[in-house]
């Protein structure tokens, strides 16, 4: 492999983000060209990590390597695996979606907005492709600042809170990371390569300090409950771009550490605090899919869904079985688009209506027909319908579970119940029914900008869920290594 | 008598020697020029630093040369130390220019105090005996305290200059009277002579720590670290931005040299007793820093307590030496380097925040309040990039100067087995994170409370940008700064 593809994904987005931001707010038309551009471009380059991935091999692939910071041994490493491979191809995918999706809407500053956007992209990229501990921190938190200024710059009327809220809460996690980082980097004898580290033979006490620092920043970043609340709030307040990245990769940086980090470099506290885990996963799973059943605002509804997929995910890792694993990984690309197509949807409307509440709507159908066909495919898919990648994934996670305890697959097949009540009634009572808001019955429907988002969206959620074999192959190799990695202890 | 007298090598002393020189021309050049012709005193005082600059470089070997005595002491530190002086000093003449000619105080005497502080500077750095080194610090700390009173019709800044005046005073009164004790135990004033007279162990233990006591306060008074740190908050906020921008930045190193040619030079024997001492003041200086910038509205108070508990992140690497009683060479090097990287990482951000709130800064006009910072993004977006990098970088976000800082030190902490103390410390940059993401709140989320555009020369813009881009590009690839802090004491130590 000559071409370094990886670097290309991540320096791509974040270079080409310079142009735009010179050129400046006033130039609307060409930033929005030029951004897609960039985007497009950055789509492209991550084609060949599928094209050319190795589906046969478990090790890091890609690879690239230099010296960065010598005096700590520090390296610019960079490779993927089956695990890490599908993100950063979802994430520059979900890009193109944003740019698309702020085309028209953004009206303030919309340069500095596709540049945020375009950075983050990047930032992403680096964290699921760098396999130097240090390295990743330090994209892990970079990637917090384009965030902070979406969120505050774009967002709704309680932005300031919720900006610096996900920011303060974000950052906590990561700082207690950065000393098990550390920490790790002086006992590994001043290595910061992550494989190293995955070789790295530690007690059992390093190995719990080690899984609890890990946790206190993935489960923010996931967000595990009770550690949460701040999705909500950076759900409500973000702009569409905000929240569509947010639900469709930010979260999923939060589990991919738990595989890249949690698991391997601590096996035996990961079983041993396993049945912490569980609950924690079967709280989210259940509680907060109650908790999503009342909210009356359709952002913070799927915010709320997101949290409990989420929990799904979390309780796949931590059933220790290739199908749990594999599940939750396809769970997370799934939701990537479902998430992201939910929030969309809800932008769509919100252009036109500049509300979310449930209750200001009723009879979108009438109105917004094609809409409410796409709208529909999307709802159906978060609630788990077969056929729609919803499925795949939690069906793989629920028989995981119940291959590991009866009862624990048993309460996490709740959320198909669950899912499908939140979701569906949500759907009923925003699109079926009367028309009562006269708004309503001046709405549009969706123009040839929106049908694209939509319909590629949708052509993601369909193919997935009628013929996952292409994403679950590229995972097996990695997964089952990992599982190894995991099974054998380190005591 | 006579015939011992030995003419002694002035080589390595030619830039403080130049400096002299070069303030008495200046010092005549002043009352020569009329009043219009003030930026000839402010030219030929960057010319001096530039020359100082480059006799610096001429006269560095990378040898341990002592001179005059043994009073003077040329080494690779003291060279890169006095270059980073120099730097900072000739960044604060420029970023201040248009202030100091907009209030007035565009004065020869102006120049010449900033000299003179940089010439105490330099005696510190370079001082290889107790009596230089007091010597250095109170030719600085003069020149500072009539500099913090130039503006002489504003109340607040001469009850600043009376308060920096008389702890400072103080100050060196507990330095004078540790170093005096030392002398007692030991017999002798040269650092090299005390380490010698302590390592043989025949010192009298008490005398030596009371006197340890007296000098690290001595020492925490000039870093301004918790407990000793009053006079920060009401020099900062007191004192003309543009002094407050020089007491933030080149006496930094110059109480880096002195804690080092001190604590490390003199008296390290004695590391288990000073360690422990900086630890408690680190931790708290962390903490008190943090948690008092949280509650100022005054940006210059904020960077205050902020410098605060800079400093004392700083501290924690010089705490992070030594194991035990185990002494390894290369442990104690990686974490004094990592002190000296934070220093200098600290410089630079802080000059880059001092300078943003010059710019905002009009005649009649201070920019002194938090909302000032109102709407920058729209007034000028460039400008507000450059304030969310100096900001993102003191709270320790990565791709940034400061991120590497406190990874060194941190990395030097958890080394030396200061696991819980690193945590705390992360912690509490958590609490500083907040008072950061509040300017950028200012910048970016508000509007404007006014739309005047920013009114700078070209030289101010394209400095301040450097200032910025430097900070971002050393925190993208933070090898050389850190490659050299550790060069520099290996050679040294």
């Amino acid at each position: 492999m000559n071409a370094n593809f990886l670097s290309l994904a991540i320096w791509v987005p974040i270079l080409g983000a310079i142009p735009v931001l010179l050129l400046g707010s006033e130039r609307r038309f060409l930033v929005r060209w030029v951004a897609l551009a960039v985007a497009l471009a950055g789509f492209a380059v991550t084609l060949p990590l599928y094209t050319g991935f190795d589906t046969t091999q478990a090790g890091m692939q890609f690879v690239e390597q230099l010296r960065w910071v010598p005096r700590f041994n520090l390296e610019y490493l960079l490779g993927v695996d089956g695990i890490s491979m599908p993100f950063i191809l979802l994430n520059s995918f979900i890009t193109i979606m944003v740019v698309l999706a702020g085309w028209d809407v953004i009206e303030k500053k919309q340069a500095q907005y596709m540049g945020a956007f375009l950075i983050m992209s990047g930032l992403m990229n680096g964290i699921f492709s760098a396999l130097d501990g240090i390295l990743f921190y330090v994209f892990f938190e970079a990637s917090l600042i384009p965030m902070y200024l979406i969120i505050g710059v774009w967002g709704g009327p309680n932005r300031v809170y919720a900006a610096i809220k996900f920011f303060l809460y974000t950052l906590l996690g990561s700082l207690l990371m950065l000393v098990a980082l550390i920490w790790l980097f002086l006992t590994s004898g001043g290595s910061a390569n992550i494989l190293d580290w995955h070789q790295l033979q530690l007690g059992m006490t390093p190995q719990i300090l080690i899984f609890i620092a890990f946790l206190v920043s993935f489960a923010v970043k996931v967000p595990m409950w009770p550690v949460h609340t701040w999705l909500p709030d950076a759900h409500v307040e973000a702009p569409t771009g905000g929240s569509v990245v947010l639900a469709a990769i930010a979260l999923k940086l939060g589990a991919y550490g738990f595989i890249r980090f949690s698991l391997p470099i601590a096996p035996d506290a990961s079983h041993y605090l396993a049945p912490l885990m569980i609950a924690l996963s079967l709280t989210a799973v259940i509680y907060i899919g109650f908790v999503a059943l009342v909210q009356t605002d359709m952002k913070k509804l799927v915010a709320y869904s997101s949290i409990s997929h989420m929990g799904f995910v979390t309780l796949g890792f931590f059933i220790f079985n290739p199908l749990g694993i594999e599940g939750s990984l396809v769970q997370m690309i799934s939701h990537g688009f479902i998430s992201a197509a939910m929030f969309l949807c809800i932008g769509v409307m919100y252009d036109r209506m500049h509300s979310r509440q449930i209750a200001d709507y009723g009879g979108v159908v009438n109105t917004m027909p094609k809409f409410a066909a796409f709208f529909m495919l999307f709802s159906m898919a978060n609630a788990g319908l077969p056929a729609t990648s919803g499925f795949v994934g939690e069906f793989m996670v629920i028989l995981g579970a119940v291959k590991f305890n009866f009862w624990v697959g048993m309460a996490a097949a709740v959320t198909l119940i669950l899912g499908a009540a939140y979701t569906l009634w949500m759907y009923k009572r925003v699109v079926f029914g009367a028309i009562t808001n006269p708004h309503v019955a001046d709405l549009s429907d969706i123009g040839l900008r929106e049908f694209l988002i939509l319909a590629l969206l949708a052509a993601c959620v369909l193919a997935m869920g009628l013929y996952p074999y292409p994403f679950t192959e590229v995972m097996h190799a990695s997964v089952d290594n990992l599982l190894k990695h995991v099974a054998a202890s380190k005591l | 008598m006579l015939n011992n007298f030995v003419i002694p090598d002035f080589y390595p002393v030619a830039p403080e020697i130049f400096l002299l020189a070069m303030s008495f021309i200046i010092l005549f050049a002043d009352l020569l020029f009329s009043a219009t012709q003030r930026w000839v005193a402010s030219t030929l005082t960057t010319i001096t630093l530039l020359g100082c600059a480059a006799l610096t470089v001429i006269t560095a070997d990378g040898q341990t040369t002592l001179t005059l005595s043994n009073l003077f002491v040329d080494d690779l530190l003291a060279d890169f130390l006095k270059l980073m002086t120099y730097l900072s000093v000739v960044m604060v003449l420029i970023y201040g220019r248009q202030y100091l000619v907009e209030r007035g105080l565009d004065k020869g005497e102006f120049y010449l105090l900033v000299l003179y502080a940089t010439l105490g500077m330099m005696v510190m750095i370079s001082a290889a005996s107790l009596l230089t080194l007091y010597l250095g610090l109170e030719l600085m700390s003069l020149a500072l305290y009539a500099l913090v009173a130039i503006d002489r019709d504003s109340a607040r800044a001469t009850e600043a200059a009376m308060k920096y005046f008389v702890l400072g005073a103080l100050a060196s009164g507990l330095l004078l009277y540790g170093m005096s004790m030392i002398y007692g135990a030991t017999g002798n004033l040269d650092i090299a002579d005390i380490s010698q007279v302590l390592y043989q162990g025949q010192a009298d233990k008490t005398v030596l720590v009371f006197g340890l006591v007296f000098i690290v306060a001595g020492i925490a008074f000039k870093l301004g670290v918790v407990p000793f740190h009053m006079w920060i908050p009401d020099v900062y906020h007191g004192a003309p931005t543009v002094v407050t921008m020089l007491i933030g930045s080149a006496p930094k190193f110059a109480a880096f040299a002195m804690a080092l040619r001190l604590l490390v030079y003199a008296l390290f024997p004695l590391v288990a007793e000073w360690q422990q001492m900086l630890l408690i003041m680190a931790v708290l200086s962390i903490g008190l820093g943090n948690l008092a910038a949280i509650a100022q509205k005054n940006i210059k108070r904020m960077l205050a307590y902020s410098a605060i508990s800079h400093m004392g992140f700083m501290l924690l690497g010089l705490t992070s030496g030594v194991i035990g009683h185990e002494i390894d060479p290369f442990t104690a090097i990686n974490a004094y380097s990592s002190a000296l990287y934070y220093t200098v990482a600290y410089v630079l951000m802080s000059l880059g925040s001092f300078a943003m709130v010059l710019l905002l800064s009009r005649a009649g006009h201070e920019a002194e309040q938090l909302d000032d910072f109102k709407g920058l993004n729209q007034r000028s977006p460039w400008f507000a990039a450059m304030m969310l990098i100096f900001m993102l970088s003191m709270a320790g976000i990565p791709f940034f100067i400061g991120f590497f800082a406190k990874f060194s030190v941190l990395t030097a902490a958890i080394t030396a087995g200061h696991v819980t103390i690193a945590v705390v410390a992360v912690m509490f940059s958590l609490v500083g994170a907040f008072y950061y993401l509040r300017i950028i709140k200012l910048m970016y989320f508000d509007a404007p409370a006014e739309t005047a555009p920013l009114i700078a020369t070209p030289t101010f813009r394209i400095l301040l940008s450097l200032n910025g881009i430097a900070v971002a590009a050393f925190g993208l690839f933070p090898d050389a700064i850190m490659a050299i802090c550790t060069a520099v004491l290996l050679h040294s130590l």
